[in-house]
């Protein structure tokens, strides 16, 4: 195994460009436990953490970007505010020495269903902005996930930032695991709600294939609160409504049985997830509301 | 050659205080938690190779052929050993000599041992051993009892010969145990209610972080110098000396650090594979298994199949109990015997019943093999018992602890087996003890500030801030017995050597305990210290220069290795009062006529009067005793009808339980596990606090998350690797408030009794017991899943 280590980034994507089949190791989070266990012996490993760049992040008027580097532990400490599902899903990652360490970006390249990042950058709408020689381009986050383990990126590319929306409204990250802290999702249910297009997105992880979106039921609650006016006059969501709601996103999963649970519970515990999160989102957006026309 | 890693001399300090009873620190307490521990896989030697063992990938199959050219043809390999090369006897087994060192013919378990490579580096060992072609027939595999002693069941294990294989009913069953007393059945008519059940216990893993570990050193006379992480060296050495072909002064053996050990280091693991390559090498050898071969390198909890009835008058009185425990063995005995003896004579948990009709078995399959961990079969049978007796409060009507009160057992009372407990049981008292602490706070998650997620099922996952939580409590007691029984000569030798260095006295303890973690290394000092008045002991690093120590298991080291020192210190004592009686007896005529203690370095008489300096008596003498010691015979079980005073000692503890569950996503998070446990007398308080809080924590695990996953199918281990196999973490460990009670028992040393697994046994019913009374869920099986509490298995 060849151990590449470039400087910056443009010496890193013209050693991708030379090696395509290089695994991109920052953290460590994934890469590490495959070599340990020897699940995988890439020929070539390229560390990126020489290249600075990949830890910075920049907050803009819109939207964060942040490198695929940046380590969980600092999007809990300072990101809260612009990205407070991501935030929520980094305090959930692993222990603290592997926050301290692992980015989103790793999230990214393994691109595992049961990544903790992927339900809020699917909920927030993310773009992963991925490079080569050939040239920079921005993969939405729907189209990022293509098969178990597999994504979007040609082999020559690298994954530089994601570039996630600033919130303009409560978001919230639920992650079932069978113990209380460091545990594997058996499945997770992000939901984000955008006040300014009026729209919800959600994002299921651990429960099919790859992350996912539970789109019926973004369509299915959209229209509920569009119909009943709820942007505009704040009232509490309809039990049947938040219950459709995770009727709707417990049939978008397509789990498996197996050691981390049933395909049952998956489907079961991604509708329990999906009405909480849309109960505490909603009432946070109402309490906003509130507080908003109070101060007017 | 020098062997780098290897224990050195832990140093007690040189107060004359520190005795027993006192909470002294741990001499490699400090060293553990900064990281400077040498434990056994940190050890290292010049010129050493590194061993690495090839496993079966099926659980049941005939080896057709083993294939070794190309991973012989590997630069940096010396050497390939299958069965083919063992120089003499090819098994070993802690009670029959059924586990081959190297498969021979056929696997009976996934991840059986195969073939050993031994290469200068070891990922060219794990290379060259992935390059061994071994071509299997597979074959179908026994999982259960019905496929085990099904009519065409395939025999596990063909022309037994073990002293049990003439007594079972199936070659499948490798130790069936009934106790009768009374007539269950005629009682069975008095009973107003009756109650029975089927319970079901996961198989747990031990999961000590240093995984297993050694280094084997060829010596010049031909011998094997192995330096070891285990539980009972002599025994270690008992199995490896046959199967070299040496004589057993020729494998030296020394214990290097432990870490943890819950069991799983009672049987071989890789000490013989380390040997044989060495021996054949000419080289020291290194073998450490990573997470993933620890979990098939040692024998786990059995898994058990319980069925109970109870019967009760109205007035709560038990009228008699009937059950049938099934614990699957695995591939390969280890201990099962043993424990089949302690489920079945442990069965009917610290109650009184008098009508009885109990039979346990293990049986042979094609499982991983299982054997000892914490608790020894009391674990499984605590589980279904305490279960029984909150099913039977319920039909009753009755208050659960109110209910084992009445019945509970006490000083007098006959067990099972026709033994009377002759000691203190102080059942109702500990049960007594728990329900009258206040009850912790509800809703603990609400504050000022927020949620704190923390505090409530799901922690840090934010899987509620409350909704669906619902609060329950539960009760449960155990009994377990301590050292080993049914017969077993369970001895243990301590040298205790006595000198003055540089004008002061020093103390010099040697046994063969492994020091696990227990505790063992501070108790011995605290011993000499109150034996001997000699502030500064010295505990040498255990090894076999020394006779046995047995086993660090069954709670019995504080009792019968402790007693040892206690006993050594003793004599020790009488030969330097004697010295003193030669010297100076002439001098004051307390020396004739006092009782004659040694206290802070001075003979003092038992009124406190100073007759000499000890360092005065001894001179430049050294007094050195080494001598064996036994606590009370046992006698084995009978074999029809169970009958035997068969255990020395019990240890009981009670737990109260408070949960909060969420209903909906069948999340727990256990709030409160407090503990009342009868420790007889607490040698050193804080390490008493840490084995209760330990065992409680273990008991939670199995309660809810712990269990090594067997595909039925294929008898293939399904998890093997902390992200599947999940332990508690410090979010999932409750407040264990602990109330220790010291009643003598006075056939032990200082009244002590063994501490560390009594309080893992109640530790599990609890916690259910809580889950039940949150959910109303009948739940008879432990670990609970989420899928258990939501309907969705």
């Amino acid at each position: 195994m060849d151990f590449l280590r470039p400087a910056g980034w443009e010496e890193a994507l013209a050693a991708k460009a030379e090696h395509p089949t290089a695994v991109p190791i920052a953290g460590g989070t994934d890469v590490m436990v495959e070599i340990n266990s020897d699940r995988r012996r890439p020929e070539y490993l390229m560390d990126l953490n020489r290249v600075g760049d990949l830890l910075e992040w920049e907050v803009g008027e819109d939207s964060v970007r942040l490198g695929a580097s940046v380590p969980y532990t600092r999007i809990m400490e300072n990101l809260r505010a612009e990205l407070p599902g991501l935030a929520l899903a980094s305090h959930t990652v692993a222990s603290p020495q592997i926050r301290n360490r692992g980015g989103v970006g790793g999230n990214l390249g393994t691109a595992s269903p049961a990544g903790d990042a992927h339900p809020v950058l699917l909920a927030a709408g993310a773009e992963v902005e991925v490079e080569s020689v050939r040239g920079k381009r921005l993969i939405p986050i729907d189209a990022f996930y293509t098969g178990v383990k597999r994504n979007a990126l040609e082999p020559d590319e690298l994954i530089r930032a994601v570039r996630v929306k600033k919130a303009d409204g409560p978001q919230q990250f639920s992650k079932v695991g069978t113990r209380n802290a460091m545990v594997i999702a058996v499945c997770a249910f992000g939901l984000a709600l955008h006040p300014g297009s009026r729209t919800v997105r959600t994002g299921i992880g651990s429960a099919a294939p790859t992350p996912i979106r539970a789109t019926a039921a973004e369509e299915f609650l959209n229209a509920a609160l569009d119909e009943g006016g709820f942007w505009d006059n704040g009232k509490i969501i309809t039990p049947a409504v938040a219950k459709q709601f995770a009727v709707l996103c417990s049939a978008a999963c397509d789990p498996i049985d197996d050691v981390r649970g049933t395909a049952g519970y998956r489907r079961h515990a991604v509708g329990v997830l999906a009405r909480r999160t849309l109960t505490w989102t909603w009432e946070s957006y109402r309490g906003a509301r509130h507080t908003t026309e109070g101060a007017a | 050659m020098a062997a780098d890693g290897a224990p050195t001399r832990l140093a007690q300090g040189t107060r004359t205080k520190g005795g027993i009873g006192e909470s002294t620190l741990r001499p490699d307490g400090t060293l553990k938690v900064t990281g400077e521990f040498a434990y056994a896989s940190d050890m290292w030697h010049e010129d050493m190779l590194w061993g690495q063992i090839l496993r079966s990938t099926v659980a049941h199959a005939e080896i057709v052929s083993i294939d070794t050219s190309e991973a012989l043809a590997q630069a940096g390999v010396y050497a390939v050993m299958t069965y083919d090369d063992l120089p003499t006897d090819v098994r070993h087994g802690l009670e029959i000599q059924d586990t081959p060192v190297l498969a021979h013919g056929r696997v009976r378990h996934h991840g059986e041992p195969v073939a050993v490579v031994a290469a200068d580096h070891p990922e060219t060992a794990r290379r060259a051993a992935a390059k061994i072609k071994v071509e299997y027939r597979e074959l179908p595999v026994v999982t259960d009892e019905a496929s085990a002693t099904a009519p065409d069941a395939i025999v596990v294990h063909e022309n037994r010969t073990d002293h049990h294989a003439a007594h079972v009913p199936h070659p499948n069953i490798v130790h069936r145990q009934p106790i009768v007393r009374g007539d269950a059945d005629g009682a069975a008519r008095r009973a107003d209610v009756l109650v029975t059940g089927d319970y079901f216990f996961g198989m747990q893993d031990q999961a000590f972080l240093g995984p297993e570990s050694g280094l084997a050193v060829p010596a010049e006379d031909g011998g094997v110098d192995l330096y070891i992480a285990t539980q009972w060296l002599h025994a270690d050495l008992r199995q490896i000396a046959p199967v070299l072909g040496l004589p057993e002064e020729k494998v030296r053996m020394t214990l290097s650090g432990v870490g943890g050990a819950f069991g799983g280091r009672e049987d071989l693991s890789m000490q013989i594979h380390a040997c044989l390559l060495a021996l054949r090498t000419g080289k020291p050898v290194k073998i450490v298994y990573n997470r993933f071969e620890s979990f098939f390198g040692h024998v786990h909890r059995h898994p058990a199949r319980l069925h109970y009835e109870h019967g009760a008058t109205r007035d709560g009185k038990l009228t008699h109990m009937k059950c049938r425990i099934v614990l699957d063995g695995g591939a390969y005995a280890s201990s099962s015997p043993a424990v089949v003896g302690n489920a079945a004579s442990l069965s009917a948990g610290p109650y009184v019943i008098d009508d009885v009709d109990i039979e346990a078995l293990a049986l042979y399959s094609n499982n991983p093999p299982c054997g000892a961990m914490r608790g020894f079969g009391a674990v499984q049978a605590c589980f279904a018992y305490e279960a029984q007796m909150d099913k039977l409060a319920k039909e009753l009507g009755m208050d659960p602890v109110e209910f084992r009160g009445i019945n509970a057992m006490e000083q007098g009372t006959i067990m099972p087996t026709g033994q009377p407990v002759d000691s203190q049981a102080p059942v109702a008292e500990l049960l007594r003890r728990v329900k009258a602490r206040p009850m912790p706070p509800e809703r603990q998650w609400e504050s000022s500030e927020g949620t704190d997620v923390r505090q409530l099922p799901g922690g840090l996952s934010n899987t509620t801030h409350g909704e669906g939580v619902v609060r329950g409590v539960g009760y449960a007691v155990g009994i377990k017995n301590v050292g080993f029984s049914e017969g077993f000569d369970d001895y243990s030798t301590a040298k205790v050597r006595v000198e003055v260095v540089g004008g002061e006295p020093v103390a010099t303890v040697h046994t063969a305990m492994a020091e696990v973690g227990q505790g063992g290394v501070t108790v011995h000092a605290q011993i000499v210290r109150t034996e001997l008045g000699v502030g500064q002991v010295t505990i040498q690093p255990a090894d076999t220069r020394v006779g046995s120590a047995g086993s660090t298991s069954a709670s019995r080291q504080t009792y019968v290795t402790g007693g040892a020192v206690k006993n050594a210190c003793e004599l020790v004592r009488e030969k330097i009062l004697d010295l003193g009686r030669r010297r100076f007896g002439t001098h004051h005529p307390a020396w004739a006529t006092a009782e004659l203690l040694l206290e802070g370095g001075k003979v003092v008489t038992d009124g406190g009067e100073v007759l000499a300096d000890l360092a005065d008596v001894l001179g430049d003498e050294a007094i050195e005793v080494e001598e064996e010691w036994r606590h009370r015979p046992t006698e084995p079980f009978d074999r029809r009808t169970g009958q035997g005073n068969g255990h020395v000692q019990y240890s009981f503890a009670a737990h109260r339980a408070v949960v909060e569950v969420d209903t909906e996503l069948g999340l727990v998070k256990v709030v409160e596990l407090a503990c009342a446990q009868d420790v007889g007398k607490a040698l050193n308080p804080l390490s008493v606090l840490g084995q209760i809080q330990g065992g409680t924590v273990q008991g939670l695990g199995i309660a809810v998350m712990e269990e090594i996953v067997v595909d039925p199918e294929t008898a293939k281990v399904k998890n093997p690797s902390f992200t599947d196999y999940l332990l508690p973490t410090i979010l999932d460990t409750p407040t264990i408030p602990v109330d220790v009670l010291e009643l003598a028992d006075d056939h032990a040393p200082y009244g002590l009794r063994g501490v560390g697994e009594a309080p893992t046994l109640s530790s599990t019913p609890a916690v259910l017991a809580a889950i039940r009374d949150a959910t109303g869920l009948a739940l008879d099986r432990t670990p609970v899943r989420p899928e258990h509490l939501t309907g969705t298995a």
